[in-house]
């Protein structure tokens, strides 16, 4: 498992997303991995916009990769933030009436098999995983 | 991310080349900012790897405004795993992927 901390700010996105390629980098296909990517890069600026409104603070990451199991612990020390209450965007709806919040959170869920967030000690933490069935 | 622009009469393409994030999305934005007189707009993703929501974000936007001219707005040269993710948050139905 590795596990590290990053400022939470947007500037830091490219480092976070480098240090995840990095660990997963020939444990995994690159499709797998860009999805990786993309739930990271949702979930990180959530942390950055939304707990972190007004102030800086730190955002950790832990991940691991054993028995085909992508494991993502992310912890911050912001206002309390659960991404789970965001609303689904509804995706039936016509263009016009289509909202543009909400969209990355469902990225997260659609790409992860389970998700949970657990507010402790001040901190939001989520917790995330991810079923890999290919080899390599 | 790398952006071309090419721009006959009415007719506007723009190039995508590398990924459209939280990083990069204004870049686009910015491009965009000035559609006067364009009714046909074309984006080839062909070299386009990535997108986030930030860049889903950016399409909707555009494809609000061309609708509100009666332009037309194309995506052509769409990658599998950019089309997952217009599957997976139903833009494959709003946007015009060829």
């Amino acid at each position: 498992m590795l596990e590290k901390k990053f400022m939470a700010d947007i500037k830091e996105l490219n480092k976070v997303i480098s240090y995840v390629d990095n660990y997963l980098e020939k444990k995994i296909s690159k499709k797998k991995i860009s999805e990786i990517e993309l739930v990271i890069e949702e979930l990180f600026v959530n942390v950055c916009n939304y707990a972190y409104k007004d102030q800086n603070g730190y955002f950790k990451i832990s991940i691991s990769y054993d028995d085909n199991i992508i494991k993502i612990k992310l912890e911050d020390e912001g206002i309390e933030f659960n991404p789970l209450e965001w609303e689904n965007p509804n995706i039936t709806l016509s263009l016009e009436e289509r909202k543009i919040g909400g969209l990355g959170i469902m990225l997260v869920k659609k790409n992860m098999d389970d998700i949970r967030y657990i507010r402790e000690n001040s901190k939001n933490i989520l917790i995330t995983r991810k079923f890999i069935k290919e080899n390599k | 991310m790398k952006i071309d622009v090419k721009k006959e009469e009415k007719n506007l393409v723009i190039s995508l080349e590398g990924k459209l994030d939280t990083n990069t999305f204004q870049d686009l934005e910015k491009e965009l900012d000035n559609l006067t007189g364009v009714e046909n707009l074309t984006f080839d993703f062909k070299k386009l790897d990535y997108i986030s929501s930030a860049g889903l974000r950016v399409l909707l936007t555009c494809q609000k405004r061309i609708n509100s001219i009666s332009g037309t707005m194309i995506l052509k040269n769409v990658k599998g795993q950019i089309q997952e993710v217009f599957d997976m948050t139903g833009f494959s139905d709003i946007l015009t992927i060829k």
